[in-house]
C-alpha cells in the first residue's frame, strides 16, 4: 500500500483545473489528473525521441550522448529530423511536460488547501529553461542558439558561449545570479543547521523550539529573521537566482554583443573621474 | 478563506521585546540593545537585538576590522591616496599575493605581497574566531552544533583556496587576491590555466550541490509558506508532534513526485546539500595543479571528454612569454 498512515482522509475529490472527475485518481503514491496524463505523454515521447536521436549517431559513450539543436542556417524554421529537428521536438515535449507538471502541482495544492507557492516557484525554473532554448534563440533568430541535450555537450556549450563574451563573470546579471546562488546556499546551511540543532540537542538535553532558534541567531549575528521569515527569505533568494540567471543569458547576444569586460568601459570613462591619474 | 503568505508581511506583530532564553556557562551576558525595525518587519521578525559579544566575538570583530583596513588602505595607496580614484575604481583595485619568486616565504616585503599575507592572517583568525562563536553560542543555549559544522565546510573551501593549495603548490602566488574584479579574474584564469574546470568532476559535483541547494530552498521555503496557514513555520514543534501542516506538506510532494521527506529529514537533505557544495568544491581546488594539471586532458584520458584534432600542430610559445607568465 502506497498510502501513509494519515493519508486516506486527505485523498478527496475535486480541485481539478480541467477534466472534472475524469483523471481524478492516484496511481501508487502519484496523483494523476489531466495534467499527469499530459506530463507522462510529453515526458515519454521526449525521452523516446532523445533515445532515437542518440541511436542515429555513432556514440557509444554515455558522456558523448547528445541531442543537438539544428544548424544556424535553418534559422527559426523547422529542420530535418536528423539535423536538429528531433531537438526541436524534444524541446516542445520538454516545455509541454514542465508546464503540465506546474499545472498538476496547482491541482494538488487545491486538493490540499495549501498556497500555490511551489508551482509559482517551479515556474521560475521553467522560465530559466525556456529563456535558454526558446526566448534567446527567438531573439537571435535561430534555434541553433539553444543548448544541446547531453552530459558533456551542455557543459561545452556553457563554456563556449561564456568565452564568446570573453569573460562571463563581468556580466552584471551573472554577478547577481551567482551571488544569489551562493547566498541561498549559505542561508540553507544556516537554517538547516539551526533546526537540526534545536531538535537534536545531544544527550540529556531537551528538544528546543522557536524561541531558542531566535535566541541563537540574535546572540550570534544580532538578528533573527524568524521561523516564518527565513522561508520567505530563502524562497526569495532562490527565485532571484533563477530569475537573474535567465536575465544574464537573455541579454548576452540580443542586447550585448561585445565581450562583457567592455561593459564597464562606460564607468571607467566617466568624466566624474576627477582623480583620473595614470597608474 | 484563509490568508496566504506573500512576499512581504502585511501585518506586523509587536509584542514586548524578547530578551532571549537564559544562557548557560557563558562568561558574559547579552547586550540588551533593544530596537524594532519597521523595514525588517516587512520581510521577517522586526526585533533587532539583543546581541552576545563575548571574547571570541570581540576578538573576531577586531581581527576582521584590521583585515579590512589592511586591504582597503593598500587599495587606496595603489591609487596614490587619491580619494576620487579610490571610490571610482574600488571594484577594480586589488591586494595581490606575493609573486612566485618568494615561494612560501612568510617574510615578504610588505609592498610586494607582505600585506596580503598579513591581511590573510587577520581575516583567517577572524573567521576562525567567528566559528568558535557559532559553536559556543549553540552550547550556551543547550542546542546541537550543526550550524558550526556547516560553517566549517565553507571555511574548508576558503582555507583550501588561500592556504592549503598554495602550500601544496609551494607558492603564495597561487592564492586568490583580495579584490572584487580581481578575484573574478583569478577564478577565470585558474579554470583556463588548468584545462577548463568544467571537466573537473568535483567542480561538477559542487555545482550540482549549489544548484541543488537553491532548488531545495525554493521547494522547502515554498512548501512552508504554502502550509503556514496551518502553522507550518513552527518546524521543531511539527517535528516532535506532527500536525496537519506537516502532513499536507509531505502529501504535496508524495502526490507530485512519489516521494516525500519529513519535517526533520528535509533539513538533513538541506544540510548535506549546503555542506557538500563547499566540501566538494574544496576537493576540486586541492586536486588542481597538485594531482591534475589539465582537467580537459584528464577527461580525455578517462573517457568523459572527446579528444579534438590538433588544429595548431606546431604553436611555439616564445621562451620569454612563458617565463613572464610563470612570473
Amino acid at each position: 500500500m502506497a498510502m501513509l498512515s494519515f493519508e486516506r482522509k486527505y485523498r478527496v475529490r475535486g480541485g481539478t483545473l480541467i477534466g472534472g472527475d475524469l483523471f481524478d485518481f492516484w496511481v501508487g503514491p502519484f496523483y494523476v489528473g489531466f495534467f499527469g496524463v499530459t506530463a507522462v505523454f510529453f515526458a515519454l515521447l521526449g525521452s523516446l525521441l532523445m533515445f532515437y536521436d542518440i541511436s542515429q549517431g555513432d556514440a557509444t559513450n554515455v558522456f558523448a550522448f547528445s541531442v543537438n539543436p539544428p544548424s544556424i542556417k535553418y534559422g527559426l524554421g523547422l529542420a530535418p529530423l536528423d539535423e536538429g529537428g528531433t531537438w526541436q521536438l524534444v524541446t516542445m515535449c520538454a516545455v509541454g511536460a514542465f508546464v503540465s507538471w506546474a499545472l498538476r502541482e496547482i491541482e494538488i495544492c487545491r486538493k490540499l488547501g495549501i498556497g500555490w507557492h511551489v508551482p509559482i516557484a517551479y515556474s521560475f525554473a521553467v522560465l530559466a529553461y525556456v529563456s535558454l532554448v526558446v526566448i534567446r534563440p527567438l531573439l537571435l533568430g535561430a534555434w541553433g542558439h539553444g543548448f544541446p541535450y547531453g552530459i558533456m555537450s551542455h557543459l561545452d556549450w556553457v563554456s563556449n558561449v561564456g568565452y564568446q563574451f570573453l569573460h562571463f563573470h563581468y556580466n552584471p546579471a551573472h554577478m547577481l545570479a551567482v551571488t544569489f546562488f551562493f547566498t541561498t546556499t549559505m542561508f540553507l546551511g544556516l537554517h538547516a543547521g539551526v533546526i537540526l540543532g534545536a531538535v537534536n540537542p545531544g544527550k540529556g538535553e531537551s528538544v528546543k523550539y522557536g524561541e531558542h532558534e531566535n535566541a541563537y541567531f540574535r546572540d550570534y549575528i544580532c538578528y533573527s529573521v524568524g521561523p516564518y521569515g527565513i522561508h520567505r527569505l530563502g524562497l526569495f533568494f532562490a527565485l532571484n537566482a533563477g530569475f537573474w540567471s535567465a536575465v544574464c543569458i537573455i541579454i548576452s547576444g540580443p542586447f550585448w554583443d561585445k565581450g562583457w569586460p567592455y561593459f564597464f568601459d562606460f564607468f571607467l570613462k566617466t568624466p566624474a573621474a576627477i582623480g583620473n591619474i595614470a597608474y | 478563506m484563509g490568508s496566504y503568505a506573500s512576499i512581504y508581511n502585511r501585518i506586523q506583530v509587536r509584542g514586548p521585546f524578547d530578551p532571549g532564553v537564559p544562557l548557560r556557562h557563558s562568561s558574559d551576558t547579552r547586550i540588551q540593545a533593544k530596537s524594532f525595525s519597521y523595514w525588517l518587519g516587512k520581510i521577517g521578525d522586526p526585533q533587532l537585538g539583543p546581541l552576545y559579544l563575548g571574547w571570541s566575538g570581540a576578538a573576531s570583530l577586531a581581527f576582521g576590522f584590521i583585515a579590512i583596513e589592511i586591504i582597503g588602505l593598500n587599495m587606496w595607496a595603489s591609487v596614490d591616496w587619491d580619494p576620487y580614484a579610490f571610490v571610482r575604481n574600488l571594484a577594480f583595485l586589488s591586494l595581490d599575493p606575493p609573486p612566485a619568486k618568494y615561494g612560501l616565504n612568510p617574510l615578504v616585503p610588505l609592498g610586494d605581497g607582505g600585506w596580503w599575507i598579513l591581511a590573510g592572517f587577520f581575516l583567517t583568525t577572524s573567521i576562525l574566531l567567528w566559528w568558535v562563536r557559532s559553536y559556543t553560542r549553540a552550547r550556551a543555549l543547550g542546542m546541537g552544533t550543526h550550524t558550526s559544522w556547516a560553517f566549517a565546510s565553507a571555511i574548508f573551501l576558503y582555507l583550501s583556496l588561500g592556504l592549503f593549495r598554495p602550500i601544496l603548490m609551494g607558492s603564495w602566488s597561487e592564492a586568490v587576491p583580495f579584490g572584487i574584479i580581481t578575484h573574478l579574474n583569478w577564478t577565470a584564469s585558474v579554470s583556463v590555466l588548468y584545462g577548463n574546470w568544467y571537466y573537473n568532476p568535483f567542480h561538477m559535483l559542487s555545482i550540482v550541490f549549489l544548484y541543488g541547494s537553491t532548488m531545495l530552498f525554493a521547494m522547502h521555503g515554498a512548501t512552508i509558506l504554502a502550509v503556514s496557514r496551518f502553522g507550518g513555520e513552527r518546524e521543531a514543534e511539527e517535528i516532535v508532534d506532527r500536525g496537519t501542516a506537516a502532513e499536507r506538506g509531505a502529501l504535496f510532494w508524495r502526490w507530485t513526485m512519489g516521494f516525500n521527506a519529513t519535517f526533520e529529514s528535509i533539513h538533513r537533505w538541506a544540510w548535506w546539500f549546503a555542506v557538500l557544495t563547499t566540501f566538494t568544491g574544496a576537493i576540486g581546488v586541492l586536486l588542481t595543479g597538485t594531482v591534475v594539471d589539465n582537467w580537459y586532458l584528464w577527461g580525455v584520458k578517462h573517457g568523459i571528454a572527446p579528444s579534438y584534432p590538433s588544429v595548431y600542430p606546431s604553436f611555439p610559445i616564445p621562451d620569454e612569454a612563458a617565463r613572464s607568465v610563470i612570473q
